[in-house]
């Protein structure tokens, strides 16, 4: 067999159509890899082999028969740990959750199903989503697979690293304030927060309803365009998901920038950035400009304000959301509590992770009575702001391009004893989710030989623009994967 | 001494007549085995979203049409959040600060004089679980069940102005609300399922003061009964701390009906805090003005209304046309009636009388009882063409009332026709006479109550079924011979 670790989605579906590899074969070998590799990486919380071999024969059996295939058929994938799946655990990474195993599927999941897809299992992250290293895992801290002592970013750190490691051919994360971005930056891979509505989000155990969303992350652009197809549309069971055609994103891979007008917004390079980033990032812009895209720098002159108020809306939203874990019908639960009261105290106190509790609490505050105004509300108001920015800006833009994050993969270790530290990696991706719109990272080179990442900002649902120019990027800096060399023979 | 009088608001939760969920697809029928109504959505497992279901926006915004509200052009949903067993998100999905609807009326009448009574808002939310506790309280429990078959049953909240100040008005403003809310088919207003509950915010302050004396407000009320009889113990209550120089304290209070007092539930300290917040899974619902003309297109004549009209159209009684037009199927029953039969004041006796008898004394709704308007009517022909007598028509309504057979089947079933046959009569109007001689006599010689006397005998002898008008002739007859 040949190395399935640089696989992609394209090539897959042609070994499968020639006849050259069966899916039964294709999941053996990556279950055998994943048995071999996850042990050093630590991705996955659970391995769903019976279920990923029995759909591969299902797949085996069409193709025997002779039916067409679609392109997701037979590939292999994980998804982040907060998707749920009907029969297998959902966890959040949370001792909440722990044993949960939720009885129906997500949308995305459903959908991804019907196009075929093995699923290998479930991916570690942050508890709950909360947090930019999986250091908040109940389980176990994911590596970086560029370098293990390094984190690989959060909260989905395990399917980013499942991703760079090989483990999967794609992966799905949920991105609330750069939480597939800024993963995929750290992992040298593509991941992608579509506009908010494109995805339905409904399966999804929520974090902040008004900023989640679920996305791809994969080895290279045109796997993401194949990817976000399958998952995006309206879902009758999400009210805010938009019902707006999904377009066939792969036609927008043309290699053509041309005449694209692309800003540069200043304050992204202003703030604590690496040196080394900063270069990266320009480089590529460069290497736009000469495809003939107009790169021009400009200001979103509120980009500062967006993180403190992006840790006021979160945290608020979260409070709410993650209230019902309460231990009264599912979950954690002290079963030598007293009483109701001490049960539920009980049952969340001990059930719940100290930045989980951090965040209810910060939020439970912003909300209460007295408080409302000067913090929810006013952070609403910053919102509406950021939003203008971008509405403004775009009247004369088509996108943005900016550094995924400030700086490269930290050290295990590094800011756990500092969340401020934690929420600023955070920085430069908050901005999208709270306006709402699409953004993309792909990676552009390496800075101290760990992955740089460069994120590009497009208008709402113009996730073919984001494409357009990440493919034309990519195809410029050579199409090539890059993975981490994990010795693993 | 000082004269007081009462301010009373009150804020009623309705259950809407909805098939399924405010949010998901499960049924809304009342009863089921426990948590056998339920799904992902309603049990609010992780991960799953909200979805509001059209009918009720539909009905509240029908409701508040009905109750003469502004329907606001944009409204949102927000979360409540508090923590509670039988909530299982822990916040329910509520309307905060843009309700759907708001500025409202109704009118009531009580001892004869109208009074408009202001409504502040009315609102859509998701109701709650239902706990059972194996102790008396939840706290006091060794354990407790819940069923979640109620979870996600849309409700309207409609809160009323302080506007009323007495006992009595506020029973005629729940008795008027769930008219309209039947009349218009947007609630089964059933306080024995909690279909209808309602709670009231009562002060008292010296009569003639504009000042609003400190609130408390009473839950926990389950009947119309209950409800008057709590406004009355804590409109006493209230008075006598003043009287005694004490101060109202501004608390929840809770009805008990057993010892017909109201209880300190909690103090003002304890006060949730709801920590309201807009719901971010549901987008700002848009009315526009052909949804609220398409509604109002629906609207039926209302309570009142159709009172003033069988006062002017059949020359009811005020007393008779408020009864019978109380609720929605009472009223299509006396003009089914009276459409065919005519007589609406004597089919408003009948209504008044034995059906309501009837329907009270089974603890029934007319829906549930299998009169129909055609079987009343038949019951009133048969009396006017002399076929039955009024006393057997009652006879003859309580089997049908009973058995849901025909009036002519029971008849020939219990073989209750009329005598009417002169020459029958009078052979048993003979032997009564002849057995009664003394009351004969007592006539005869100026005792003209001994008619009666008689006129019962043959009745008793016929089992009723004489035709009482004849025996009469018939005895005057032969008394004077």
């Amino acid at each position: 067999m040949e190395n399935i670790v640089n696989l992609t989605i394209t090539e897959i579906h042609k070994l499968l159509t020639d006849k050259e590899l069966s899916a039964v074969e294709l999941t053996k070998a990556f279950l055998d890899y994943i048995d071999r590799i996850d042990p050093t990486i630590r991705a996955f919380i659970t391995v769903t082999e019976n279920t990923a071999l029995a759909q591969a024969e299902e797949i085996d059996r069409a193709i025997a028969q002779g039916k067409k295939i679609g392109l997701l058929s037979g590939v292999p994938m994980a998804l982040k740990d907060n998707l749920c799946t009907a029969g297998v655990k959902t966890t959040c990474c949370s001792k909440m959750l722990e044993n949960w195993v939720s009885p129906y599927s997500a949308t995305v999941v459903e959908k991804l199903q019907e196009a075929g897809a093995i699923m290998l299992g479930k991916l570690n992250m942050d508890e709950f989503a909360m947090g930019s290293s999986t250091e908040n895992s109940k389980f176990f801290t994911t590596k970086n697979p560029w370098d293990t002592s390094r984190v690989p970013g959060g909260s989905s750190g395990g399917p980013t690293a499942a991703v760079a490691a090989g483990e999967a051919i794609y992966t799905l994360g949920s991105d609330t304030g750069g939480s597939i971005r800024q993963p995929a930056s750290f992992c040298g891979v593509v991941g992608l927060k579509p506009t908010y509505g494109r995805v339905s989000r409904y399966g999804l155990i929520a974090f902040a309803s008004s900023l989640d969303q679920i996305g791809p992350i994969t080895k290279n652009v045109r796997d993401c365009a194949i990817v976000l197809k399958a998952i995006s549309g309206f879902d009758p069971y999400d009210s805010t998901s938009v019902d707006i055609e999904v377009p066939d994103y792969e036609k927008a891979l043309t290699g053509e920038v041309n005449g694209l007008r692309i800003g540069i917004p200043k304050e992204y390079f202003e703030i604590g950035i690496s040196k080394e980033i900063t270069e990266k990032v320009l480089k590529a812009v460069e290497l736009l400009e000469d495809l003939g895209a107009v790169c021009e720098e400009m200001s979103l002159p509120h980009t500062e304000y967006a993180l403190p108020a992006y840790y006021v809306i979160a945290p608020a939203e979260a409070s709410s959301n993650l209230a019902r874990f309460d231990g009264v019908s599912y979950g954690y639960r002290d079963e030598n509590a007293e009483d109701v009261i001490s049960m539920y105290k009980n049952s969340r106190g001990e059930g719940l992770g100290p930045e989980v509790k951090r965040r209810i609490m910060l939020g439970t505050y912003a909300l209460s009575s007295g408080y409302y105004d000067a913090y929810y509300l006013k952070a609403q108001k910053v919102r509406t702001l950021i939003k203008q920015d971008f509405d403004k800006a775009f009247e004369k833009f088509d996108a943005f391009i900016t550094p995924t994050t400030p700086s490269i993969a930290f050290k295990a270790g590094d800011k756990v004893e500092d969340p401020l530290a934690m929420y600023k990696s955070d920085l430069f991706t908050v901005p999208s989710n709270m306006a709402g719109i699409p953004a993309i990272s792909v990676p552009c080179g390496f800075a101290e030989g760990m992955p740089v990442g460069l994120q590009i900002i497009a208008k709402p649902f113009a996730e073919e623009t984001l494409l357009r120019i990440a493919y034309a990027y990519e195809n410029c800096r050579g199409t090539e994967v890059l993975l981490p060399d994990l010795e693993v023979n | 001494m000082t004269e007081y009088e009462a301010v009373i608001g009150l804020e009623v939760h309705a259950e809407l007549k909805t098939n399924s969920k405010i949010f998901c697809f499960c049924t809304t029928e009342f009863g089921g085995k426990p948590n056998t109504h339920v799904c992902p959505i309603c049990l609010g497992l992780p991960g799953t979203l909200p979805v509001l279901n059209e009918k009720v926006v539909d009905l509240a915004i029908k409701a508040g049409l009905a109750l003469n509200c502004e329907i606001a052009e944009f409204s949102k949903f927000d979360r409540k959040n508090y923590y509670y067993p039988d909530l299982p998100k822990n916040f329910q999905i509520s309307q905060y600060d843009l309700p759907i609807a708001r500025e409202g009326y109704l009118n009531i009448d009580v001892d004869g004089r109208q009074k408009r009574i202001g409504i502040t808002r009315l609102h859509m939310e998701e109701d709650a679980g239902k706990l059972v506790h194996s102790g008396d309280s939840i706290t006091g429990a060794d354990y407790s069940l819940v069923d979640y078959n109620r979870t996600g049953v849309p409700l309207i909240e409609i809160v009323s102005e302080p506007d009323m100040s007495s006992p009595e008005e506020a029973r005629a403003y729940l008795d008027q609300l769930k008219a309209i809310l039947e009349y218009t088919d947007v609630s089964d207003c059933k306080m024995q399922e909690g279909s209808l509950r309602c709670d009231a915010n009562v002060s008292v302050r010296p009569k003639g003061s504009q000042k609003l004396g400190t609130k408390t407000e009473v839950k926990n009320m389950n009947s119309f009964r209950a409800l008057q009889r709590a406004l009355e113990y804590e409109i006493e209550r209230q008075i006598e701390v003043l009287e005694e120089g004490g101060q109202v304290v501004q608390e929840t209070r809770s009805w008990n009906e057993a010892r017909g007092i109201t209880e300190t539930m909690r103090s003002k300290e304890d006060a949730h805090d709801y920590r309201y917040l807009p719901e971010p899974d549901l987008v700002p619902l848009v009315i526009d003005v052909e949804w609220v003309e398409r509604i109002r297109q629906t609207i039926p004549e209302l309570p009142l209304e159709r009172k003033k009209r069988f006062v002017e159209e059949y020359g009811l009684p005020e007393y008779d046309a408020g009864v019978v037009t109380s609720s929605k199927k009472l009223a299509d029953f006396f003009e089914a009636c009276v459409e065919k039969f005519g007589n609406p004041k004597e089919v408003s006796n009948w209504i008044m009388g034995e059906l309501m008898r009837l329907l009270n004394a089974n603890n029934m709704e007319l829906n549930d009882s299998p009169v129909t308007p055609g079987g009343l009517i038949r019951i009133l022909e048969l009396v006017k063409e002399g076929t039955i007598s009024g006393k057997i028509a009652k006879q003859v309504f309580e089997e049908m009332f009973n058995t849901g057979e025909t009036p002519d089947a029971i008849i020939k079933k219990k073989n209750l026709i009329q005598i009417s046959d002169s020459g029958e009569l009078e052979g048993i109007i003979a032997s009564v006479m002849e057995n009664n001689p003394k009351s004969v006599e007592d006539y005869r010689s100026g005792k003209k109550q001994a008619l009666k006397f008689l006129v019962g005998q043959v009745m008793k002898e016929t089992k009723g079924k004489a035709n009482p008008q004849l025996v009469n002739d018939i005895l005057l007859k032969k008394l004077s011979e």
